[in-house]
């Protein structure tokens, strides 16, 4: 069954990123170039929406977070490293596949590029575990944690601050 | 309806709200986030077990992520499905393999973006790994649950992405 929600969900999400046109590489790069910032406004809507469902939910005792630690060695080092190869890629692990889907076959060198890149983490892992994902590890904090605050005013303030950026965007035709 | 009418994209907005409201449903009903990168450690951990199971049953890494299709597998292939299914119905399903822009920048050769892409994905998967989440796990799942972890990867991610861009294409 879990398997089933995890390819129906799939789907629905990949006819809205084939939809919205976020899975091609000249949107991707758009945003990097900041000249189109389409998959901006469909990233930071999502998770807008999301957050005030999903904290809604938690406050009534119906879901769970699953929260990654922050590590900044691994989050920042990683999380670079990450950026340097999508701006290359200019498809990310979860939109390839939908790239594919259209007909976009380059994706598929970059599949095989993300294969190579994980079987390269596994033989590197048991050295990063020890190094690099041990500096500035704080556990699993969420901003409202680190703030000392209740997560409404930060949804409010995240909601509010990506509103004002949309209707920059919209003004400046981006 | 024609092919050129198809192609007009739908509002961001309202496809990410509805993107939005997809994770909200899976999170209740399946208690699933969406994520996207572990996705190739399992599938690269299943294709070394096929070449030498007990090489690969000794490594660290895939004792924490086990080569075995999960929930998380399903939804990478599914959303392969629903866009193919989309692209089809819709009729702008078309091989190609070189991006428009790439095209103007770097020409036709589809070896050279090609070599390019699988460049590419490698570093951003070894990054990914390594910061325990890609757009989807970080960016998303991460950003909307308030973990500090999600929004200091997201902005590395364009950070790194910006530098790239920039260099490739010379800020034009």
């Amino acid at each position: 069954m879990t398997l089933l929600y995890g390819l129906l969900t799939g789907a629905v999400f990949g006819f809205l990123l084939n939809k919205s046109q976020v899975i091609r590489y000249d949107r991707q790069l758009g945003a990097l170039r900041l000249k189109d910032m389409t998959i901006v406004k469909f990233m930071l809507t999502c998770i807008v929406v999301a957050m005030v469902g999903v904290y809604l939910l938690l406050d009534l005792g119906q879901v769970q977070l699953s929260l990654k630690p922050l590590i900044l060695g691994g989050n920042v080092l990683g999380g670079l490293l990450f950026g340097l190869g999508w701006g290359l890629l200019g498809y990310c692990p979860g939109t390839a596949g939908a790239a594919l889907g259209e007909g976009r076959f380059d994706s598929i060198f970059g599949m095989l590029g993300m294969l190579a890149g994980a079987a390269l983490f596994a033989e590197a892992y048991p050295f990063l575990r020890d190094t690099v994902l041990t500096w500035g590890d704080y556990g699993k904090v969420t901003i409202h944690g680190l703030l000392g605050v209740n997560h409404w005013p930060v949804i409010a303030a995240v909601a509010l601050g990506s509103f004002l950026l949309f209707r920059w965007f919209e003004k400046k035709g981006l | 309806m024609d092919a050129a009418h198809n192609d007009r994209p739908w509002n961001p907005y309202l496809c990410g709200a509805l993107a939005g409201v997809l994770l909200i449903v899976s999170v209740w009903i399946a208690g699933k986030y969406f994520g996207a990168s572990t996705t190739y450690v399992k599938s690269a951990g299943m294709i070394e077990k096929m070449i030498d199971s007990t090489r690969t049953g000794a490594m660290a890494y895939y004792a924490k992520e086990k080569p075995e299709i999960d929930w998380q597998w399903m939804f990478v292939v599914g959303i392969f499905a629903g866009s193919l299914a989309t692209a089809l119905v819709s009729r702008t399903f078309r091989w190609r393999g070189v991006p428009d822009s790439w095209r103007d920048r770097f020409g036709p050769s589809v070896s050279r973006r090609g070599l390019a892409a699988f460049f590419g994905g490698a570093v951003a998967m070894f990054g990914a790994r390594l910061a325990d989440g890609c757009p989807s796990g970080h960016g998303l799942s991460g950003s909307l649950q308030l973990a500090a972890s999600g929004y200091v990867s997201l902005v590395c991610f364009f950070l790194g992405g910006l530098v790239v861009a920039r260099i490739l294409y010379g800020g034009k």
